[in-house]
């Protein structure tokens, strides 16, 4: 199948719309999506119903199979917009990520640091939103360690707004690029169980599973000591569970979330050794989950704390191709987003 | 000075909402109340005030106010709070200590009682800080704010906690010795660091830090015991759980000589305010759910919870308009406590007029050791009366408010009830809803 990605017309572009170069003909297959709802930014998972989530997850499927084989990875689609990375915090991965996503699509990308304590408060969250604004940046990719800053910023600028890991919030394209692995291994997402181990209480990626894997159909079960799970987690569309070999059994996937070392100060649990033994993912545990079962971890990894590096390279692991999924999701996001479309013309193209 | 005021003549209006009467308000006090136009020489030349269907209540008391200065001007000046206190029906407020440099010397309490008498539209009394800076480290010199020309009775180190057991269990023995009382910002710090919101059901969803209930609730336990042991007198500052309603209830049971306050953002709104991450609904304690404001109103309405304070908290605008991680908490209150308390407790019946006079003003002020404001409503009074249109129904605009700061959480709301008019010792501050003077 080959794909055709239509930039929005804009008056200014010229040559970019003139067609995706390289891309030849158009598919008009598979069924048109219903009820496909692209939100105007994409601050949380539950900003995606079932069928919008879905549409991204084979948004994306499309553009992997457009690139895949081709000499030249990239994509005219975005031609002449610009994708600005604001990141308040440090990460390379998803910056990077984002960077080659937005570049794939031919968007000029402008990264802004704003990390750094000199900057006071968050009046410089205003001020940068601001400047954004006057630049006029077609999207903004946020980072930032306080929960619900890119909402905030959503409502100081014109450009979308991709959450790229808030605080202890969300992830939601972490969660996509998750959901997308999952389905390449394990079909469609209904009815999977999937058990998410960790730092449940501080962690953005867990918050943002959660919520799309159980829209997509899926079972989740979180596992934590009691002092890592959040007070109001019997809320969640998820199970809970203190034993982890009892949830693994039989499972169709395990994520394991990253536990930072820091958390040993707020006496969350006694050792890291004790966590390792009674949390973390080794060769005996592994091989509790289906045969088909599949490993995840968001990365970077602590090998030898949440998961030994056996597993973590052994058979079933998908933590590497993770890391590729996450190129072509965020592509698949910032596609959707910016080309503005509505139910029509989705029908038409991808 | 009173002398030279022109007699007041309120008409028809209703004391406690109850049987309308007129009052005659001359030399500084009422000095004539009835059922027909009273007959005192004095009313001949009064100026006259239509007072049908209104309600007059004495003066309110808010034992619990930030006036920012000196330190944040920026914010809001005795000047600027003290109109909207006379606005919001105020006729006195307790200024919370922790200004820059803190109120914890005769010195700065002293200017900030100075101050509030130069603009003259309240009654300004400073509360002292418990303790050198507001550190919790060691006790501020308490004997000489109480001493000063602000003769200080109440201290606190709101915003922070007493923490140290010890140094709670010293300050409430050693301001005996002056009938004075502490008022507990009751939050244990350690169960509460980095906290942004209350803890449960939307601080999971949020991934915002929480703010667990017991961490009011631990403090005020102890600190009830501690006023037992020692026979002293606590005040709990803007007590936010039902559990802390339970703990103070127990403890009034067995005859502890506390007292408690809530405000008026704690008997309206809930945690869900928190989704958006509007830093405006960021307030210390946090808004807490539907069920802890539940109970909050049955405890004031029946007395467990004595008074009504406001915690009027300004914050400039580079202060709030920030990510919600970073901001001041904090809420302004003293324009919208009335209306506030009119929607949650008389509209819902659990208070009657006299009941809003007894939580707003008669019993601050008996908290407060105020001798001239929160009196009855009798001949000989003082002339310390605010009139109220309780069917007025307004809508908040936050530019619209007295206070240089604009951080109401109230702001596009309708709320019933608005200040008609504020006298002070027979001096109009409010006339026609409109600032008099100041």
């Amino acid at each position: 199948m080959t794909v055709a990605m239509q930039p929005r017309e804009r008056a200014a572009e010229g040559p970019a719309s003139a067609g995706p170069a390289g891309v030849t003909g158009t598919a008009p297959t598979g069924p048109t999506p219903q009820r496909v709802r692209m939100p105007r930014h994409l601050l949380s998972a539950s900003d995606l119903d079932r069928a919008t989530a879905e549409h991204v997850l084979s948004t994306a499927q499309r553009i992997e199979q457009a690139i895949s084989g081709r000499e030249v990875r990239k994509l005219p689609t975005l031609r002449g917009r610009t994708v600005v990375n604001l990141f308040f915090e440090d990460s390379t991965r998803t910056r990077i990520s984002f960077e080659v996503a937005a570049k794939r699509l031919s968007a000029d990308v402008i990264n802004f640091s704003a990390k750094g304590s000199s900057v006071s408060k968050g009046e410089s969250l205003k001020d940068t939103a601001w400047t954004l604004q006057a630049m006029g940046a077609d999207a903004v990719v946020c980072r930032h360690s306080s929960s619900g800053a890119p909402q905030q910023l959503s409502a100081w600028v014109d450009g979308h707004v991709i959450n790229a890991g808030d605080g202890t919030h969300e992830h939601p394209t972490q969660a996509l690029l998750d959901a997308y692995t999952l389905r390449r291994h394990l079909g469609g997402l209904d009815g999977r169980r999937v058990v998410v181990v960790g730092d449940v209480l501080h962690s953005r990626v867990a918050r943002s599973n959660v919520l799309l894997l159980s829209t997509l159909g899926a079972e989740v079960t979180l596992v934590a000591p009691p002092t890592l799970l959040p007070v109001g987690v019997t809320n969640w569309p998820a199970l809970v569970s203190y034993d982890l070999d009892s949830a693994l059994v039989g499972a169709d996937a395990v994520m394991m979330l990253r536990v930072q070392r820091e958390r040993m100060s707020g006496a969350f649990f006694p050792t890291e050794r004790e966590y390792s033994r009674s949390y973390g993912l080794d060769g005996r545990r592994r091989d509790l989950i289906a045969e088909h079962g599949i490993v995840l971890h968001p990365g970077p990894m602590n090998r030898g704390m949440e998961i030994t590096p056996q597993v973590a390279d052994g058979p079933g692991s998908v933590i590497v191709e993770q890391v590729a999924n996450g190129v072509t999701v965020r592509m698949a996001v910032l596609y959707l987003l910016l080309s503005g479309e509505t139910d029509a013309a989705m029908g038409a193209g991808l | 000075m009173s002398t030279e005021l022109r007699p007041v003549l309120i008409r028809g209006a209703a004391p406690y909402g109850e049987d309308p009467l007129d009052l005659l308000l001359a030399d500084g006090v009422i000095a004539d109340m009835g059922p027909s136009t009273v007959t005192d020489a004095r009313a001949v030349d009064a100026e006259i005030v239509d007072g049908t269907g209104l309600v007059v209540l004495p003066g309110l008391v808010d034992l619990h106010t930030h006036l920012r200065e000196p330190g944040r001007e920026d914010a809001e000046t005795v000047e600027t709070g003290s109109r909207a206190a006379a606005l919001g029906g105020y006729t006195a407020v307790f200024a919370m200590p922790n200004t820059d440099p803190t109120a914890d010397t005769a010195g700065v309490v002293e200017q900030v009682y100075r101050l509030g008498r130069e603009v003259g539209l309240v009654d300004v009394h400073p509360i002292g800080a418990v303790t050198v800076g507001r550190k919790g480290e060691r006790l501020a010199e308490l004997a000489a704010m109480a001493n000063s020309a602000a003769r200080v009775r109440i201290f606190s180190d709101d915003g922070d906690c007493v923490s140290d057991p010890l140094l709670m269990r010293r300050a409430l023995e050693y301001v005996k010795a002056f009938d004075g009382l502490i008022a507990q910002h009751a939050q244990e710090p350690r169960l509460t660091e980095g906290a942004q919101m209350h803890e449960g059901i939307v601080s999971a969803r949020l991934g915002m830090t929480g703010w667990p209930a017991v961490a009011e609730e631990a403090i005020i336990a102890r600190d009830c015991l501690l006023t037992d042991h020692v026979g002293s007198r606590l005040h709990v500052c803007h007590l936010s759980t039902a559990g802390s309603v339970d703990v103070v209830a127990a403890a009034k049971k067995r005859g502890t000589t506390v007292t408690a306050e809530v405000t008026p953002h704690h008997l309206l709104l809930t945690d869900e305010r928190a989704v958006g991450y509007d830093p405006v609904f960021k307030v210390n304690p946090p808004l807490r759910t539907a069920s802890d404001i539940g109970a909050l109103r049955r405890a004031l309405a029946d007395g467990v919870i004595d008074i009504v304070a406001t915690d009027h908290a300004p914050h400039a605008s580079q202060d709030k308009e920030t990510e919600w991680d970073n901001a001041s908490p904090g809420m302004l209150g003293l324009q919208t406590a009335l209306s506030v308390v009119i929607e949650t407790m008389v509209r819902s019946g659990l208070l009657d007029w006299r009941g809003v006079a007894r939580v707003m003003s008669e019993t601050p002020a008996r908290i407060g050791g105020l001798r001239d404001q929160g009196r009855p409503l009798t001949v000989g009074e003082p002339a310390t009366v605010v009139l109220i249109d309780p069917q007025a129904v307004w809508t908040v605009d936050a530019d619209a408010l007295a206070s240089l700061s604009c951080n109401t959480p109230y702001a596009g709301m309708q709320l019933p009830g608005r200040v008609v008019a504020t006298y002070l010792r027979g001096r109009a501050t409010v006339s026609a809803a409109v600032l008099v003077g100041g």
